[in-house]
C-alpha cells in the first residue's frame, strides 16, 4: 500500500509551464544543456585536434580560424575547452554521486533513528566540516598521487557530510507528519518508511543541493587542476589551462580568459538552474519572492 | 545559556582531538619515508636507521602521537625536514603574511557584500535589486584563482599600478608590502562577498516581513534607522554563520591565491610541504589551520548571544 497524502495539486505540467515563466531556470538549463552538449559533441568532433602540437600555429591570438586562440604548443583552446568539459563535468558529477550515495542514506538513517545514533554521526559531520576541504582534497590526492580519479575522491568525500546534513534536515521536518504515522500503523518498518515516503518528499531538496554540489565540484576541480592535482597532460582540463597561461599572460592573455569563461558560465548555469528549481517546487521561497 | 555554551565548548574540544587523531593517522599512512627524503637516494640503511633513530621515527606510534600533541600544545612543533628549522619560525614568519592577507579580505568581503544586501533586500524586486543580485550570482560562480589572473593582468601588466607577484617583506615599508597583498586579497574576497551579500538580502527579507518592522515604521522612525538598527541586527545571525564558514574558504582559498601571487604565507608553506613530504610541517600547520576554524565557528557560536539578547536570558 502507498500513501499519497502529500501530492501537492499540482500537475506535472503546470509545473513545467511554471518553469518556463522562470528565468533563472529557464537560463540555467539552457546554459546546462549547451555546456553538457559542447562536451558530447568533442567526443565525435572539435574543430582542431587536441592532442596534435602545431608549433608554428603557437600563442596565436582569437582569429577565424582559431575562435578562442591557440595555446604554446599550437592547440586550438576551443577545442581544448570542449575536451576539458568532459573532465570537469565527470569529476563533478561522480563526485555528486558519491556525496548523495553515501550522505543521503546516512542522514536519511540519522532522522530515522535520532537520539545516540544521530548524534554521533552528527559529530563526524563537525569533524569533517573542520577541516578545509581543499586543503584535505589536495592532502588526498598528494597521498594517492595526482590525476582525475582521485580529484573525484577527493572532491567526493567531502560531498557526503553536505548531503548528509541537508538529508537529515529535510527528513526531520517530513517524519512527524500525519502520512508517515498512518505508514508505521500499517506496520512498516522504519526503513521501508524512510525509502517509500521520506525520500520522494526529500528529493526536491536533494536535487537543489547536487546542482549547487555539481557547481562547486567544478570550480573545486579547476583548482585542483589549477595546482597540477587534477587531470595530467595530454588530457585538456580548464584548471590546467590557466596554470599554462598564467606565465604567458603577458604575451598570450585569452590563453587565460576563454578556459576561465567557460568554468563561470558553467558554474553560472548550474546555480541558476538549482535556483531555478528551488523557487519552481518550494513553496517556502516563492512567498519570499 | 551556559549550559549551551559549555556543550559547544565540550564539542569543540572533542572535535580537536578527533581531528588531531585523523591528520596524525593520515600522515602515518603517507607514502615517503622522512628520513630518506632528507639523506636521499645514496645514503645507506644504516645511516637511515640512524637517523630514523634520532628522529624518534622508530618509536611506537601512540607514544609519538602524544609527543606530537604534547609538542603542539608547548608550542613546540619539531623541526622542518626540508628547511632545518623549527616549524613555529616558520609559521610564524608565513603568519604574517597570510593573517593580514586573510584579515582583509574578510574585512573587504564583509564591506562589499553588508550595503549591498541591505541595498537588495529594501529595493525588493525592483531593477537595483536585479542588478544587483545578477552581479553576485556572476560573482559566486567565478574561481578565486582565475579572477586574480585577470586582476594581474588589469592591474599589473596594463596599468603597473601594483606588482604581479611576490612580497618584499613588512621590513620594506608597510606600504610596499600592503600594495603586494591588495589584489590577492580583492581576488580572495570578491566570491566571498557575492554569497555574503546573498545570504545578507534573504536573511533581511525575512525580517523586514516581521511584526515589530511594521510597528517601528508605524510610530515614524525613518526607513533607514528601521534598516539599520532593527532590520539588520535581527538579520545577524544567518550572516554571522556564513562568515564563520567562508572562514574555512578563506583559509584554504589562500593556498591558491598565495600559489598565483608567489606570496610566502601559510597556504603555500603547506601546498610546498605537501608536495616535498616535509610531513612535520604539514601536519603543524594543517592542525593549526583545523584549530583556527573549529575556534571561528566557537566564536561565532557565542556571538549569537550578544547579537541576539533573546538568547542570553534563555535558559
Amino acid at each position: 500500500m502507498t500513501l499519497h497524502v502529500d501530492i501537492p495539486e499540482e500537475t506535472f505540467s503546470s509545473i513545467l509551464a511554471k518553469a518556463f515563466r522562470n528565468t533563472a531556470f529557464v537560463t540555467g538549463f539552457v546554459i546546462t544543456l549547451l555546456i553538457l552538449a559542447m562536451a558530447v559533441v568533442s567526443y565525435i568532433w572539435t574543430p582542431y585536434d587536441v592532442t596534435k602540437l602545431v608549433i608554428a600555429d603557437k600563442t596565436q591570438g582569437p582569429s577565424l580560424a582559431h575562435w578562442f586562440g591557440t595555446d604554446h604548443f599550437g592547440r586550438d583552446i576551443l577545442s581544448m575547452i570542449m575536451v576539458g568539459a568532459r573532465n570537469s563535468i565527470a569529476v563533478a558529477l561522480v563526485a555528486v554521486g558519491i556525496g548523495m550515495g553515501v550522505g543521503v542514506p546516512l542522514g536519511a538513517f540519522a532522522a530515522a533513528r535520532s537520539g545516540l545514533v544521530d548524534e554521533a554521526l552528527m559529530r563526524i559531520n563537525d569533524l569533517v566540516f573542520a577541516f578545509p576541504a581543499l586543503l584535505s582534497a589536495i592532502m588526498i590526492t598528494a597521498i594517492f598521487g595526482p590525476g582525475a580519479v582521485n580529484a573525484i575522491l577527493a572532491i567526493g568525500i567531502f560531498n557526503i557530510p553536505v548531503f548528509a546534513r541537508v538529508a537529515r534536515a529535510g527528513a526531520m521536518a517530513i517524519w512527524p507528519r500525519e502520512f508517515i504515522l498512518a505508514a508505521r500503523a500499517a506496520g512498516k518498518s522504519s526503513t521501508q518508511i524512510s525509502i517509500e515516503h521520506v525520500l520522494p518528499n526529500i528529493a526536491t531538496l536533494l536535487l537543489v543541493q547536487g546542482t549547487i554540489q555539481f557547481a562547486l565540484g567544478i570550480l573545486a576541480e579547476a583548482g585542483l587542476s589549477y595546482l597540477g592535482l587534477g587531470a595530467q597532460p595530454p588530457m585538456p582540463s580548464w584548471g590546467r589551462m590557466l596554470f599554462d597561461a598564467q606565465t604567458r599572460m603577458v604575451v598570450a592573455p585569452w590563453m587565460a580568459i576563454f578556459p576561465g569563461m567557460a568554468i563561470v558560465i558553467t558554474v553560472l548555469g548550474l546555480n541558476l538552474l538549482g535556483d531555478g528549481i528551488a523557487d519552481i517546487l518550494d513553496p517556502k521561497s516563492r512567498r519570499q519572492r | 545559556m551556559t549550559a549551551y555554551l559549555l556543550k559547544r565548548l565540550a564539542i569543540s574540544l572533542a572535535t580537536l582531538l578527533l581531528a588531531s587523531m585523523v591528520v596524525f593517522a593520515v600522515l602515518e599512512i603517507l607514502p615517503g619515508d622522512p628520513a630518506r627524503l632528507m639523506l636521499g637516494m645514496n645514503a645507506s640503511a644504516d645511516q637511515v636507521e640512524l637517523l630514523r633513530n634520532q628522529m624518534g621515527l622508530n618509536a611506537p606510534m601512540v607514544w609519538r602521537y602524544l609527543h606530537w600533541v604534547g609538542g603542539l600544545l608547548s608550542l613546540d612543533f619539531g623541526r622542518s625536514y626540508t628547511y632545518s628549522v623549527p616549524v613555529i619560525d616558520l609559521v610564524r614568519e608565513r603568519l604574517a603574511v597570510s593573517l593580514p592577507l586573510a584579515l582583509i579580505a574578510l574585512a573587504l568581503s564583509t564591506i562589499i557584500a553588508i550595503p549591498v544586501g541591505l541595498f537588495s533586500a529594501s529595493r525588493r524586486g525592483r531593477a537595483g535589486d536585479t542588478i544587483s543580485m545578477g552581479a553576485a550570482q556572476l560573482g559566486v560562480a567565478v574561481p578565486n584563482f582565475w579572477f586574480a589572473l585577470m586582476l594581474i593582468y588589469v592591474f599589473a601588466v596594463w596599468l603597473r599600478l601594483v606588482p604581479a607577484g611576490g612580497f618584499p617583506g613588512w621590513g620594506a615599508g608597510a606600504w610596499q608590502a600592503l600594495k603586494s597583498l591588495l589584489l590577492p586579497a580583492v581576488a580572495l574576497a570578491l566570491p566571498q562577498a557575492a554569497i555574503l551579500a546573498r545570504v545578507t538580502r534573504s536573511a533581511l527579507i525575512e525580517v523586514l516581513n516581521e511584526d515589530y518592522i511594521r510597528t517601528a515604521r508605524a510610530k515614524g522612525l525613518p526607513y533607514r534607522t528601521v534598516l539599520w538598527r532593527h532590520a539588520l541586527r535581527n538579520a545577524m545571525i544567518p550572516v554571522l554563520t556564513i562568515l564563520g564558514l567562508q572562514f574555512a574558504f578563506l583559509l584554504a582559498g589562500t593556498i591558491i591565491i598565495e600559489n598565483v601571487f608567489y606570496l610566502p604565507g601559510l597556504g603555500r608553506l603547506v601546498f610546498q610541504a605537501i608536495t616535498q613530504r616535509d610531513l612535520i610541517v604539514v601536519e603543524s600547520v594543517v592542525m593549526l589551520l583545523v584549530a583556527a576554524v573549529i575556534a571561528v565557528n566557537l566564536v561565532v557560536d557565542l556571538s549569537y548571544a550578544v547579537v541576539d539578547p533573546r538568547l542570553r536570558s534563555r535558559q
